[in-house]
C-alpha cells in the first residue's frame, strides 16, 4: 500500500468503522441483559407462596427412598436403607405431629414458612430418641426439602421460563458484553483502564461484588432453604441429567460450571492472541463441565459413587471419610478403582507430573478451584497483594493447614482401622467437622470466592489450599518448571507483578536476571504475557541452571565479582 | 565515608543499592521528582490504567530504611565543590565525601513558536504525566510531534482514552533513523492498524498556535496544514539534564563529561547514567547512552568503582528492545539503519507483515555481528554468546529452536525462516533445523541449553 493511501484523516477512520458504534450497543445491551438476569434472578426468590401438605412432607422425607430402595435392593446397601428408612419414617411421624398447625395454611413469605418449620423440626427432633434424632444437619437438609417442595404458584408453574429469564439471560448479556470485543479491540494485551475502573480496582462496584458472593456462599452452605427456588428452578435439569430432584450442590454445580464456560469464553476473547491461554482456559473448561459436573452426576444416575476423578487430596479433603471410603468399598471394581485412582494421584500423579510440568499443570490446567479463579476471578488478579510481609503470612498460613489436613486425615483413618474416636483425648469426627466447616467451607468458598474483588482470585489457593502446599513442595525442590528471566531485558515496570494473581513480586528476580521458581508460582503465564519486553518465559527444562545465579555482580568475602555475563 | 547521590532513578540508585552491599558508609539520595524510586518506563501504563503509580516502585518503601539508605526528598540547587557540600531548596545543606551526580534526562526542545504553551509538553517525568491527565481531559485531539520511542508510546496512551492523534514524525518511516526500512515500515502499519491515529511521516512541525487564554488550538506543518487540537505532546528525544552543574567547574558538553570510570574533572565527584557524555568513547558507540539498561549498568559498574575497583565500564554487547503498540522488538548487537561496509543482512519476514527477523553477518566469514526481532522474542544470553564466538549466519539459522524465547504453543517461525533462506540460496548447501521445537517439546526432554 502506498503512503498516501494509508494516511487517511481521522475522520475518515471514524466513519469508516460503522461497526463500531454497533458493536458498543450490543456490548451495552448484553450488560443490560445480564442486570436484568440478575434481577429476576434474585426476584424469583419470592415468586412462591408455600403450602405444606402431608404429600409434601412425605415425599420430601422419605420420597425418593422408595425407588432407590427397589434398585438397591440385591446390594450391600440394601439393608442400612432399610433402616435409614425406618428411621426416616419414625422421624416423619415426629414432624408430622409437629406440622399440624402449619398444613393446609398458605403462606406467602418464606421467611415466616421457614420460621415455622424451623421450629416443628426443632422441637420434633426433641420428642424422638437418641438413635433416631436429626441433629440440625439432617434438619437442615429436611428444612430445604420442604421448603423447596411446598413451594407453590408462579414459579413452580414456570420453571423453565424462569430459569431462561434469569440464569439463561444472565449468561446471554454475557456473552453479548464480551463478544463484540472481538470488533473493538485488537488482539493483544487489554488491560486499559482497569485501574481507572470501579469494578476492578478493589473499590464500591467491588465491595458490592464481593458482598452479593459471600451473602450467596453463607446462605448456600448454612441456609440452602432461603434460595429453595432457586434449587427449584433446576429441578427440570437435574431431572434430565440423573433423573433426580436437585440439591444445593446441584445448583451450586450447575452455576459453577456456567460461570467458568461464560466467562471463559471472555478469556478466549480476551487472551486471543495467545494461544497457551487459549489452551489452558479450554482445558478447565473441560475438566470442570465433564470431570466436575457431568461424570459425577451421570455416575449417580447410574447408582454408583458420586467421584470427582481430578479432584484430590488433600484438596479433596473427605476422600478418606468413613463414609466415603465404605462408599467406594461398597461399589464393587468400579469403586475399587476410584479408591486406587484416588490415592495414585496423590502418590504418583502429584509428583511425577510436577516435577516435568510444574504445579500449573493441576492449578491452572484441571483444578476447579483454579478453573473458577482464571476464569470468573481473572478481572480481579491484579488485586493481590505483593507486599514481603503478604508472602510470610502466605507461607504460614498454607503449610500450616497442610499440616493440620494431614493429622485430621490421620485421626480420621486411626478411627476407621480401630474403631476409637479418640486420640489423645480429642475426638477425631470433631476435628474432621471443624476442618470441613473452618477450611472446606469458610476459608475455601466465602473467604476463597468472596474475597476476589477484595484480595485477588486466588485467596484461597495462595493461603489456603493443602494441595497447593504440597504441589508448592514438589515444584520447589524437585521439578523442572522454572519462569526464565531474559538476560538484562528487564525495565522493571511492575507489569508483572502486578498481574500475578498469587501475588509473587515476579520484578524483584527479573530486573536482577535471576528465573523465577516460586513455590506458589500457579503457572497461569499471565505475568509472560503482560510483559511488555519479553522478559519472561514459562518452560520445563532440565533442572541444572535452574536456579541461576542473579546476573549482575555477587559479593563475596574477598571482594565483590562480577558474574561472567556481566563482566564482558 | 559519606556517599551523595542526586537523583533516585535507577542509575542512582542501582549504585546505591551495591555499595550498601559491600561498604558500611553512610548513603544518602537525594531527588526532587518522587520520594521514592520508581520505573519511568511504566509511566504510559500509569496513564492507560494498567498500574497505579505504587506498582511502579521496584522495591517497597520500607527497603530503604531497612537497607540504611538515607532518602531526602529536596532538590539540589548547588553543588559547592571546595566545601564539598550541596545546597539544598528547602533543607539544609548537606557535606559529602563522596558525590555521584544521576540527573537524568530533559525534553528536547527545538525553539518552535508555541512550545510553551499551555497544553504543550513532553513526557519525561512524573509531574509530566500528572500534568498530561490534566491537560487531556475532555479534549477531543491531540497531536504529537516527533516519532521515537516515547513518541509512539504517547501515542498509545492517547488511543487508550480514544482521543484522536495527529502523528507529525519527520522521518520517512517511523523512527528509521534507528531501525532499518523494513521495521521501519512494519512500524508505520501497525501505528496506523489503530484506529484514531493519524500518521504523517516526512512531516515538519512549524508552529504551535494558541487560542485567547493562551492555550493550544492548532499545530502548523511546514507545508501550511493546520490541524487543530488541544493539547501536543513534544516527543523529539530526551537530552542530558545538566542544570544543576552547567555553570559550575564541573565540565560539561552536551552531557556532564566522563571517562569510563564515571569520573568527572573533579576528584570525588562521579557521574553516570543519562546525564553523562563520555570523552572516550569507541567509535561505534554513542557518547551518550539514554536508557534503562545502560542506567543500570553504570550503576552496577559506577558502584564497583566507589569501592575500590576501579574497572572500566564495558556496556558489553549492545541489546534494547521497545513495544510498538502490540509488536514486540529486541535487538542484539548491532544492527544500525543503514548496512555498514562489508556487512550483509538475511532477513525474514512473515506473510501478515507482523513477524521478522534480521540477521546481520561479515560478507567475509558469516559472522553474525546484529538481531533485530520484531514481534519474535529471543534468548538474551544466547544471542550474546553467538555474537560474541562470531557464530555464522548459517549456524544461527539451523539452531534457531534454542535461541527462541517466545511463549509455549505459540506460532512457530523456525521453518519458514529456514526455507526463506534455502529459497534465497538455492545453490549453497540446504539448511536444516538442528533442533525442531514441535508439539512434544513442550516436555523439552531435549533442551540442554535454556539460560
Ligand atoms: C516514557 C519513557 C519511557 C522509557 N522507556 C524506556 C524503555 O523502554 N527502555 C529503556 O531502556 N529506557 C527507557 N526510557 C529511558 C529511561 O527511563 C532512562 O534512560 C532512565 O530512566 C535514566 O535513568 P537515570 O537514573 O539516569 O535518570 P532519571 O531516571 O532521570 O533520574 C534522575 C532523577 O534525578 C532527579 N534530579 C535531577 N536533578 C536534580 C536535582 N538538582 N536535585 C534533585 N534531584 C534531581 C530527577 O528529578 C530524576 O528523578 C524511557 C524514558 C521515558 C521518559
Ligand atoms: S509468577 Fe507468573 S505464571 Fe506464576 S502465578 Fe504469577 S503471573 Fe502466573
Ligand atoms: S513486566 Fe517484564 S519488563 Fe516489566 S518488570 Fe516484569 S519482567 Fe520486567
Amino acid at each position: 500500500m502506498k503512503d498516501q493511501d494509508l494516511n487517511r484523516t481521522i475522520d475518515e477512520i471514524t466513519d469508516s468503522n460503522p461497526g463500531h458504534t454497533t458493536a458498543s450497543a450490543i456490548k451495552y445491551i448484553g450488560l443490560g441483559l445480564f442486570f436484568v438476569g440478575l434481577l429476576v434472578f434474585l426476584g424469583s426468590l419470592m415468586m412462591n407462596d408455600y403450602k405444606l401438605t402431608n404429600q409434601v412432607l412425605q415425599k420430601s422425607i422419605v420420597g425418593d427412598e422408595q425407588q432407590s430402595q427397589s434398585s438397591a435392593q440385591g446390594g450391600s446397601g440394601g439393608g442400612a436403607s432399610r433402616a435409614g428408612k425406618s428411621k426416616k419414617m419414625i422421624q416423619l411421624s415426629a414432624i408430622e405431629a409437629e406440622v399440624q398447625p402449619m398444613l393446609g395454611k398458605t403462606y406467602t413469605s418464606q421467611f415466616a414458612f421457614i420460621s415455622d418449620l424451623r421450629t416443628a423440626l426443632a422441637t420434633a427432633d426433641e420428642t424422638l430418641t437418641n438413635e433416631n434424632k436429626m441433629y440440625s444437619y439432617q434438619q437442615g437438609q429436611y428444612l430445604m426439602y420442604i421448603t423447596k417442595a411446598a413451594g407453590t404458584g408462579f414459579l413452580s408453574d414456570n420453571l423453565w421460563l424462569l430459569f431462561w429469564l434469569s440464569i439463561g439471560l444472565g449468561c446471554f448479556g454475557a456473552l453479548m458484553y464480551f463478544l463484540p470485543k472481538l470488533w473493538l479491540t485488537l488482539p493483544g494485551i487489554q488491560n486499559d483502564h482497569i485501574y481507572h475502573n470501579p469494578a476492578t480496582k478493589g473499590k464500591t462496584i467491588g465491595i458490592i461484588m464481593g458482598s452479593l458472593l459471600i451473602g450467596f456462599y453463607v446462605v448456600l452452605y448454612w441456609y440452602p432453604e432461603y434460595i429453595a427456588n432457586w434449587i427449584a428452578m433446576v429441578d427440570p435439569i437435574s431431572y434430565a441429567i440423573k433423573g433426580e430432584e436437585a440439591s444445593q450442590w446441584f445448583l451450586y454445580g450447575l452455576l459453577y460450571t456456567l460461570a467458568i464456560v461464560v466467562m471463559g469464553v471472555r478469556m478466549f476473547i480476551k487472551y486471543r492472541h495467545s494461544t497457551y491461554h487459549m489452551i489452558r482456559t479450554g482445558s478447565v473448561m473441560f475438566f470442570q463441565t465433564a470431570f466436575a459436573f457431568l461424570i459425577p452426576e451421570i455416575l449417580v444416575a447410574l447408582n454408583k459413587p458420586y467421584f470427582d476423578f481430578k479432584n484430590i487430596w488433600p484438596l479433596h479433603y473427605d476422600f478418606f471419610y468413613d463414609y466415603s471410603l465404605n462408599n467406594l468399598a461398597g461399589s464393587g471394581s468400579l469403586g475399587l478403582f476410584m479408591l486406587v485412582w484416588g490415592i495414585a494421584l496423590i502418590i504418583i500423579g502429584v509428583p511425577v507430573f510436577t516435577y516435568f510440568y510444574g504445579k500449573r499443570w493441576y492449578c491452572s490446567w484441571v483444578c476447579g478451584c483454579g478453573g473458577l479463579a482464571e476464569t470468573m476471578g481473572d478481572p480481579h488478579r491484579q488485586l493481590s497483594d505483593k507486599s514481603l510481609n503478604a508472602w510470610k503470612i502466605e507461607r504460614w498460613m498454607v503449610h500450616s493447614v497442610l499440616v493440620l489436613v494431614v493429622i485430621m486425615t490421620a485421626g480420621v483413618l486411626y478411627t476407621y482401622w480401630t474403631g476409637s474416636s479418640n486420640v489423645l483425648g480429642v475426638s477425631t469426627y470433631t476435628v474432621r467437622s471443624w476442618y470441613g466447616f473452618a477450611i472446606g467451607s469458610v476459608f475455601a468458598g466465602v473467604i476463597g470466592v468472596g474475597f476476589y474483588p477484595f484480595m485477588g482470585n486466588r485467596v484461597w489457593c495462595r493461603f489456603g489450599c493443602p494441595l497447593a502446599a504440597y504441589l508448592g513442595l514438589v515444584q520447589r525442590f524437585k521439578s523442572r518448571f522454572r519462569i526464565t528471566t531474559n538476560g538484562g531485558q528487564c525495565i522493571s515496570c511492575g507489569n508483572c507483578s502486578t498481574y500475578c494473581e498469587m501475588g509473587i513480586d515476579v520484578r524483584w528476580y527479573a530486573q536482577r536476571g535471576q528465573n523465577i521458581v516460586r513455590s506458589s508460582c500457579v503457572g497461569c503465564g499471565v505475568c509472560a504475557s503482560v510483559c511488555p519486553r519479553g522478559v519472561l518465559k514459562l518452560e520445563n527444562g532440565p533442572e541444572e541452571g535452574r536456579f541461576n545465579e542473579p546476573k549482575a555482580f555477587t559479593i563475596t568475602d574477598d571482594g565483590i565479582e562480577m558474574n561472567k555475563e556481566m563482566a564482558a | 565515608m559519606h556517599l551523595a547521590i542526586i537523583g533516585n532513578g535507577v542509575t542512582g540508585t542501582t549504585a546505591a543499592r551495591y555499595v550498601r552491599k559491600v561498604k558500611d558508609w553512610e548513603i544518602t539520595v537525594i531527588s526532587s521528582e518522587t520520594e521514592h524510586f520508581f520505573s519511568r518506563t511504566a509511566l504510559m501504563y500509569i496513564y492507560m490504567g494498567h498500574m497505579k503509580y505504587e506498582h511502579t516502585k521496584p522495591y517497597e518503601d520500607w527497603f530503604w530504611g531497612k537497607n540504611d539508605i538515607n532518602l531526602v526528598y529536596d532538590h539540589v540547587t548547588d553543588i559547592n565543590i571546595h566545601k564539598k557540600e550541596l545546597k539544598l531548596r528547602d533543607g539544609s545543606p548537606i557535606g559529602y565525601d563522596k558525590l555521584v551526580i544521576a540527573t537524568g534526562s530533559n525534553t528536547n526542545k527545538f525553539g518552535w513558536p508555541g512550545q510553551n504553551l499551555d497544553g504543550v509538553q513532553g513526557l519525561y517525568s512524573y509531574p509530566d504525566l500528572k500534568l498530561m491527565e490534566e491537560n487531556t481531559k475532555d479534549i477531543n485531539r491531540a497531536a504529537i510531534v516527533g516519532g521515537g520511542l516515547i513518541g509512539v508510546e504517547v501515542a498509545e496512551m492517547l488511543h487508550s482514552r480514544n482521543i484522536p492523534v495527529t502523528f507529525l514524525v519527520r522521518e520517512t518511516n517511523y523512527w528509521d533513523n534507528a531501525l532499518p526500512k523494513e521495521e521501519a515500515q512494519m512500524v508505520n502499519r501497525e501505528i496506523r492498524r489503530h484506529n484514531y491515529i493519524d500518521l504523517h511521516l516526512e512531516t515538519y512541525l512549524k508552529e504551535i498556535l494558541a487560542d485567547d487564554n493562551g492555550r493550544v488550538r492548532a499545530v502548523v506543518t511546514e507545508n501550511g496544514d493546520k490541524i487543530p487540537c488541544q493539547f501536543v505532546a513534544l516527543t523529539p528525544g530526551v537530552h542530558p539534564n545538566i542544570e544543576l552543574v552547567e555553570d559550575s567547574d564541573i565540565a560539561t558538553n552536551r552531557g556532564i563529561l566522563v571517562n569510563h570510570f564515571f569520573e568527572t574533572n573533579h576528584e570525588d565527584i562521579y557521574a553516570a547514567g543519562d546525564c553523562v557524555e563520555f570523552t572516550d568513547a569507541a567509535e561505534d558507540a554513542p557518547p551518550i547512552e539514554q536508557l534503562w539498561y545502560t542506567g543500570r549498568k553504570q550503576g552496577e559498574a559506577l558502584a564497583r568503582i566507589l569501592c575500590g575497583e576501579r574497572k572500566k565500564y564495558d556496556r558489553g554487547i549492545w541489546f534494547n528492545s521497545a513495544k510498538f503498540f502490540n509488536i514486540e522488538w529486541q535487538t542484539y548487537g548491532g544492527v544500525p539503519p543503514q548496512l555498514p561496509e562489508g556487512i550483509d543482512t538475511f532477513y525474514w519476514e512473515h506473510d501478515d507483515g507482523r513477524h521478522s527477523m534480521r540477521i546481520n553477518f561479515d560478507e567475509q566469514d558469516r559472522a553474525i555481528s546484529g538481531i533485530n526481532v520484531m514481534g519474535i522474542r529471543l534468548r538474551h544470553m544466547v544471542c550474546e554468546q553467538w555474537i560474541k564466538d562470531g557464530k555464522s549466519l548459517e549456524y544461527m539459522l539451523q539452531n534457531l529452536g534454542d535461541v527462541m524465547f517466545d511463549p509455549e504453543f505459540s506460532e512457530k517461525y523456525e521453518h519458514a525462516i529456514i526455507d526463506y533462506y534455502n529459497q534465497l540460496n538455492p545453490d549453497k548447501e540446504q539448511l536444516k533445523l538442528k533442533r525442531e521445537r514441535g508439539l512434544f517439546d513442550i516436555f523439552q526432554f531435549r533442551n540442554k541449553e535454556t539460560a
